[in-house]
């Protein structure tokens, strides 16, 4: 029951705003929504923790440890991204930058794009999967280009053309899995469902899954932002207003990284060897190290915060090729880390540039000064995304760190230097940013940065203490995933 | 025996979608191109009721409908809308030019023919010998999206890369399952709403509709 309000809500706020029109009280309608998402998610994850994986609506949908914490963290980041947008789309607004009816695309594009992303998270189907990850796109293109200059335009079309190849191979991937499977489990549609796959996946015909899971893995890895296939990523970031960076870094990247995981339980269970792992540890493991040199030479906060994102993305998508218990655990617990500091970096950084009236780095100067909860908003926030320890980022990196020094130690180098490099320049960056002079002025609106130290003080928490039920549905999902 | 004879039609229907997509990749001007793309869902349309046809697979008959209606009629007279309004219909400069473009088709013909060998081996269905010419029908959409520097002809790529994705659907397995099916039509239909609000927008702001203009956002 839970599920159908779960994705009903959103869905339901998605079609309410676009009727209601921008009026005086559509964002707090929109965190209202967002809200009332989030307390069904915890139902839903109450109900998962009391009964263990379940399938609803006559297999249609299919919740386990694993989707269920994403879907968790999901309308979480979504919930406080929605309260962040709030004071930040008016200043916007103010500013002369949007007006009524772009507000209410907004709004309403948001929920939509919301109730897509978790429509791909808990159906069963993996034809829907596909379905729900193209809706999505589709969901956050004119999102993209909501400002309508030039560049914003150039970044939504470029973000449509990529993800749209890289989706269309993804489509191939899935046809070719039907293939395969409808020879075992007969045609309908049934053979598409995740848990009969599951359940039949040894017999399925190996050169026909490892051929899909290529597919697969570039068509939604595109999506995920690994390279080569990254380049719409910086721009869609950069171009868009900030919450929808926000969601776009946080979530819909994990969101395209859960599919290409479902994809490879299935093809580990066919070709019973690392054919899957080793393309995820190559693709992961070249994205780390080239987005780490790439954010050197990067002027744009907005930019270099998304290259940041490649850089985790692919940490995380070796950290699952390795896999084995301990990867998969720290691949998890990253993901869920970079989500919220990620998040909170943005939220930040769209009310420091609101300020500054600039997104390049040179001209944003002494936030500390002029307003302090930004300020030490962002440098914590970059501190924590850095890995430093107490926050969850270091707890993390070092168990991907250390189990990719036991089980694959020609790795570990690259991963330190693309580490260290990122750490030189995002630090050397931020810095005078935060700690510069200044005559910058203040804002109209009072900025919203609950959410910024709601977030951090998570990570910080994650960091200091794993709560014993929290790491065994940790372990659970790690399980799952063939640990 | 008279399967066979289907077969051959099919297969007849296959090389006529490779072959507009061929004369995809040579055209030049956009309402041309419209065409064209009207034409390969014809061929679509009509091999995905024949395998409905003479496999008794019913629910491949709703998949040759929705095919017709959307990709034969509403997109084709939805984009000469959009042409006439816009008023592009001009030459098309492709960035390579046509005949280097055909070579580099063939070879990724070629390329897709050894690549979907050892899948159409597996194959039971009648069709199985199309799985390549759909594959290699995807890498001419994708060759025509590369290649072409206007907004409507990259969209009229992407489309007919979908063309070839259905088509290897329903050669290789019969289609996929009718709600998969639908939601994929149902995430073209929305695509090409949204775009065509983009290239208003594109005009709005650049006064033209070619992406040479959009070439700000690089990694300096």
């Amino acid at each position: 029951m839970e599920i159908y309000w779960l994705l009903g809500i959103p869905l339901t706020g998605g079609i309410f705003l676009a009727l209601w029109g921008c009026r005086k009280h559509s964002p707090e309608i929109n965190a209202l929504f967002s809200l009332l998402t989030l307390l069904a998610a915890a139902l839903l994850t109450h109900r998962i923790i009391e009964n263990g994986p379940m399938t609803v609506g006559g297999g249609w949908f299919f919740i386990d440890s694993f989707n269920v914490f994403l879907v968790a963290l999901t309308a979480f980041v979504a919930f406080t991204t929605a309260l962040f947008s709030r004071p930040y789309m008016r200043i916007e607004a103010e500013h002369g930058k949007l007006n009524d009816k772009r507000l209410r695309l907004y709004h309403s594009s948001y929920q939509i794009f919301i109730a897509a992303m978790l429509l791909a998270l808990t159906t069963n189907n993996m034809g829907i999967l596909w379905v729900a990850m193209e809706a999505a796109t589709l969901a956050t293109v004119l999102l993209v280009s909501l400002y309508r200059t030039p560049a914003s335009l150039e970044a939504a079309w470029k973000y449509f053309i990529l993800c749209g190849v890289g989706i269309a191979l993804a489509l191939f991937g899935t046809i070719l899995l039907y293939f395969a499977a409808e020879k075992v489990l007969g045609s309908g549609g049934t053979a598409l469902l995740w848990t009969h796959l599951d359940g039949v996946k040894t017999e399925l015909e190996p050169t026909v899954l490892s051929l899909a899971f290529v597919f697969l893995l570039v068509g939604y890895g595109t999506k995920v932002g690994l390279a080569p296939l990254h380049s719409w990523l910086p721009d869609a970031h950069a171009e868009g207003p900030t919450p929808v960076s926000a969601v776009l870094s946080g979530l819909l990247l994990n969101v395209a990284l859960y599919a290409v995981m479902r994809s490879k339980v299935l093809v580990d269970g066919a070709l019973g060897n690392e054919m899957a792992g080793n393309l995820m540890m190559g693709f992961g493991l070249f994205s780390v190290v080239l987005a780490a040199f790439l954010i050197k030479r990067q002027t744009d906060v907005k930019r270099m915060f998304a290259y940041s994102s490649i850089e985790h993305m692919g940490l995380i998508t070796f950290a699952f090729g390795m896999g084995g218990a301990v990867a998969n655990f720290a691949a998890l617990l990253h993901m869920t880390m970079h989500s919220l500091t990620k998040s909170a970096i943005f939220f930040a950084v769209g009310h420091a540039t609101q300020k500054a009236g600039t997104q390049l780095m040179g001209d944003i100067r002494g936030l500390i000064k002029t307003n302090p909860t930004i300020g030490w908003g962002l440098m914590l926030g970059t501190i924590a995304i850095l890995g430093v320890p107490p926050f969850g980022v270091f707890a993390s990196e070092f168990l991907i760190i250390t189990t990719a020094m036991h089980d694959h130690p020609w790795a570990t180098p690259f991963l330190l230097l693309a580490l260290g490099v990122a750490f030189a320049s995002i630090f050397g960056k931020v810095q005078p940013m935060v700690f510069g002079e200044t005559e910058l002025p203040k804002l109209p609106y009072q900025p919203a940065l609950a959410p910024v130290f709601l977030h951090l003080g998570l990570v910080l928490m994650l960091g200091l203490f794993i709560p014993p039920y929290l790491a065994n549905w940790y372990r659970q999902a790690a399980q799952l995933l063939g640990g | 025996m008279s399967l066979t004879y289907h077969l051959q039609i099919v297969n007849l229907l296959a090389a006529l979608l490779l072959l507009i997509s061929f004369a995809m990749l040579s055209q030049r001007r956009i309402a041309g191109l419209i065409t064209l793309f009207a034409w390969q869902g014809a061929a679509l349309t009509a091999s995905t009721a024949l395998v409905a046809w003479s496999t008794g697979q019913h629910h491949l008959y709703y998949t040759a409908a929705l095919t017709l209606v959307l990709k034969v009629i509403a997109m084709p007279w939805y984009f000469f809308r959009i042409v006439k309004k816009l008023d592009v219909d001009r030459d098309v400069e492709p960035m390579i030019n046509i005949p280097t473009t055909m070579l580099i088709g063939i070879v990724l013909v070629i390329f897709a023919f050894n690549l979907a060998l050892p899948i159409s081996e597996l194959s039971g269905t009648v069709t199985r010998s199309t799985l390549g010419i759909a594959l290699a029908t995807v890498l001419l959409a994708f060759l025509m999206m590369i290649t072409r520097s206007k907004a409507i002809p990259q969209v009229i790529g992407f489309l007919a890369m979908e063309n070839g994705l259905f088509f290897a659907a329903t050669s290789a397995t019969y289609g996929m399952p009718l709600v998969v099916e639908l939601g994929v039509a149902l995430d073209v239909m929305v695509g090409v709403f949204v775009l065509s609000i983009f290239f208003f927008q594109i005009r709005e702001t650049f006064d033209s509709l070619d992406l040479k203009h959009m070439e700000k956002l690089k990694e300096r």
